[in-house]
């Protein structure tokens, strides 16, 4: 943590953000045409587009699971989206955001419905200011219902984190590189259920029960933008 | 006695509540804790105590009876494989690939169906392993040569079909195409006026669950 | 050899909702444990895991490199773990899939969040030369909590390792001095299945639980969090696991 920066000023952030306050949001669902679904997902400096694809066939046979289909989801970082370029390809970091994306979604979806089949979610990360793997998640959900897969709801992500010892809701730039708790939570506002959870940095149980709460509010205002973005659909498709 | 929460026709989101209490939970919804929840981004339809929900879009997957059209992928020894644009290929076994006797010492498998052709078919038998059994034994079914093929969602069948098949005979009957619909949302089109018929389909899969879409198609087909 | 059978699968989901293990553990109890240093004579530290049936090995090698641009003061720590194929017949050869980089980046973490490792101390010279620490993770069979065991593993291999010494940019491997480790995270993974929690969740296990999370605690803070695998848990249960793990970590440091 570094000493000469002042995060948090008169309860106001860097940004001017309170403590609790998500950045500003932008969501859309339906913007590429080759793909069986697609979304899009801003929050703040942070972008990212999400295809669906499937359910389909799943190669390698072996891979396929006899009474259940299965998500596999590919998190990736265009090699602009950074300030110093991202070589191209998947990074050991997109492999396991990749593999708890695919925990995260999984449990939503109606997958005994599609024995052997796969649901295949693509997270391309436009641009990066923190919270990737939460962007990502809420654009792949849009992606997700925009495809017209069978769900028992949404997903919805963001983060919560700890600057100067105090609890923050979504973490940004500098929030980031210098905080001391950085923890993405995803879930499904409707039943409560926290389907992905990681967390570093130094805390104890009643300081992560103070950034739970945080997070799933936070969680409850990116569902409503993922609703609105989704309704618009009915409308669009002239 | 159970509640609807929604009107009919409303737009839903997978997980919302459309009706609560002793009330059937039908297509494209399920039921957790009394509560009826659409699965499908779609539009909710209320029928005496049946919920269901028309999914605005989403891929194939194949049921028994349905008609589906079909490209034959794979030939073995005593049967075709047939693509249907789902994860599931069908299998068409020699002796449901007609209604006529094939005898194999006269004939080989691709002189009836060779890779690449296109069939009308049904589906006769599907396990829970989603093993997809194939028929060409009704009279209906039959190989498709020539004309053009369409990909629309699946779930605006129902709509391209419409009520006693009106919205398909509207279109036949303004083009003097002949049309062939699969259940898995490809289209045949052949003769007539072609290319109106194909707008007119694609039209219906476009804005298919738009009001007044009769009104809108037949703008189209008065083109003629 | 044969993938795992529904009827393992579901001999096992009965058991734990019937408050047993099908290896005849309680819920809350690790298979049994044996840790072992000094396995691998050319690593500077190694120790090898042995939980149940799960064994793995971990080395800790030291090298000299050039620092990280935003970290020039600072040495190196670096986590990695290989998946052969003689661990499991569902192991292929190959870079790392997602299951091994999600083992060596939880890992990774553990040990870094907490600064278990003094890393400004392994500085040679400022943006040239710096210590690398690698931690290197080698999974000899794999029967389930592959986490748990790793970790125990990383924290064990590096407290024993000596650090070499270093003159005129060569590393000097017979001369060495004790490694300086300020922390001891130790990860433990929790399962649940309806509300019933286990703890060192076995291979068949790991297929059938609704979902875990590897916790990992110092002697006093809780430095990081991973669920893992499909399903969901509830604020209230979390909070629960947390503690749970807490209370069980502190068995598995008796090893250390």
């Amino acid at each position: 943590m570094s000493e000469d920066k002042e995060l948090l000023k008169d309860g106001k952030r860097i940004d001017g953000r309170a403590k609790d306050e998500l950045r500003d949001m932008e969501a859309e669902a339906g913007i590429l045409k080759r793909a069986d679904g697609s979304g899009y997902f801003r929050m703040g400096g942070t972008e990212v587009i999400a295809s669906v694809f499937g359910p389909r066939e799943l190669h390698p046979k072996h891979k396929q699971k006899p009474q259940r289909g299965i998500i596999q989801c590919r998190y990736n970082l265009a090699p602009f989206s950074v300030d110093d370029r991202k070589r191209p390809g998947p990074s050991r970091r997109g492999k396991e955001i990749g593999k708890v994306a695919e925990g995260a979604l999984s449990s939503i979806v109606f997958l005994e419905e599609f024995p052997t089949a796969t649901i295949d979610v693509y997270m391309e990360v436009i641009s990066a200011d923190a919270g990737t793997r939460c962007v990502a998640l809420n654009a792949g959900a849009i992606a997700l219902a925009d495809a017209g897969i069978p769900m028992k709801g949404l997903i919805s992500s963001c983060a919560a984190g700890k600057i100067e010892d105090t609890p923050v809701l979504d973490l940004k730039g500098e929030e980031d590189k210098d905080g001391q708790v950085d923890l993405p939570i995803a879930m499904n506002i409707e039943t409560g259920e926290i389907t992905l959870l990681q967390m570093d940095g130094m805390t104890d149980i009643d300081e992560m029960d103070k950034m739970l709460d945080l997070a799933i509010d936070g969680c409850e205002k990116v569902a409503e933008k993922q609703r609105e973005a989704l309704m618009e659909t009915f409308g669009d498709k002239k | 006695m159970g509640k609807k929460l929604v009107e009919d026709k409303s737009n839903v989101l997978p997980g919302d509540v459309i009706a609560e209490g002793d009330i059937l939970s039908g297509r494209g919804t399920y039921k957790e804790n009394g509560k009826v929840k659409s699965k499908v981004l779609g539009v909710a339809r209320t029928k005496k105590n049946r919920m269901r929900v028309i999914p605005l879009s989403g891929g194939y997957i194949p049921q028994e009876g349905d008609n589906v059209i079909g490209k034959i992928s794979g030939i073995g020894p005593s049967h075709w494989w047939v693509e249907l644009d789902s994860p599931y290929d069908g299998y068409l076994s020699l002796a449901e690939g007609s209604d006529e006797f094939i005898d194999l010492d006269e004939t080989e498998l691709s002189d009836v169906y060779d890779i690449g052709d296109m069939i009308y078919t049904e589906v006769i038998k599907v396990t829970s392993e989603k093993d997809v059994k194939l028929s060409m034994q009704d009279r209906i079914c039959k190989k498709l040569t020539g004309g053009r093929i369409i990909r629309i969602s699946p779930s605006k069948v129902p709509r391209l079909i419409g009520k006693g098949g009106s919205m398909v005979e509207m279109i036949k009957d303004r083009t003097d195409s002949r049309i062939i619909i699969g259940q898995n949302g490809i289209v045949w089109v052949n003769g007539g006026d072609e290319d109106l018929a194909v707008e007119a389909v694609k039209t219906v899969d476009e804005r298919g669950h738009e009001r007044g879409l009769t009104d809108k198609v037949e703008k189209i087909l008065d083109k003629r | 050899m044969m993938e795992i059978t529904e009827i393992e699968e579901e001999a096992a989901l009965d058991n734990i909702k019937s408050g047993e293990r099908i290896d005849d553990r309680d819920l809350k109890e690790f298979r049994d444990i044996e840790v072992v240093t000094g396995v691998a004579k050319k690593a500077e530290g190694s120790a090898k895991v042995v939980l149940g049936d799960t064994k793995v090995i971990v080395g800790v090698k030291f090298g000299l490199g050039e620092p990280f641009p935003d970290t020039p003061d600072e040495g190196m720590l670096m986590v990695n773990a290989e998946l052969g194929p003689m661990a499991s017949p569902d192991f292929e050869s190959g870079p790392p899939g997602k299951d091994a980089t999600e083992l060596a980046r939880v890992i990774d973490r553990g040990l870094r969040e907490c600064e278990a490792i003094p890393l400004e101390e392994l500085c040679i010279e400022e943006g040239e030369k710096v210590w690398k620490v690698m931690v290197d993770i080698h999974v000899l069979d794999h029967d389930g909590n592959l986490m748990d065991a790793s970790a125990l593993g990383a924290i064990k291999a590096l407290k024993e390792a000596e650090m070499p010494g270093y003159e005129d940019g060569e590393v000097l491997r017979d001369e060495g001095e004790d490694f300086e480790v300020l922390k001891t995270p130790i990860a433990c993974t929790i399962g649940k299945v309806d509300d019933k929690y286990i703890v060192d969740p076995g291979l068949v296990e790991e297929e059938v639980v609704d979902g875990m999370v590897t916790v990992t605690w110092t002697e006093e803070e809780l430095c990081s969090l991973q669920k893992r695998g499909n399903g969901g848990f509830q604020k209230e249960e979390l909070l629960e696991i947390f503690e749970l793990a807490k209370e069980k970590s502190s068995e598995l440091r008796k090893f250390i």
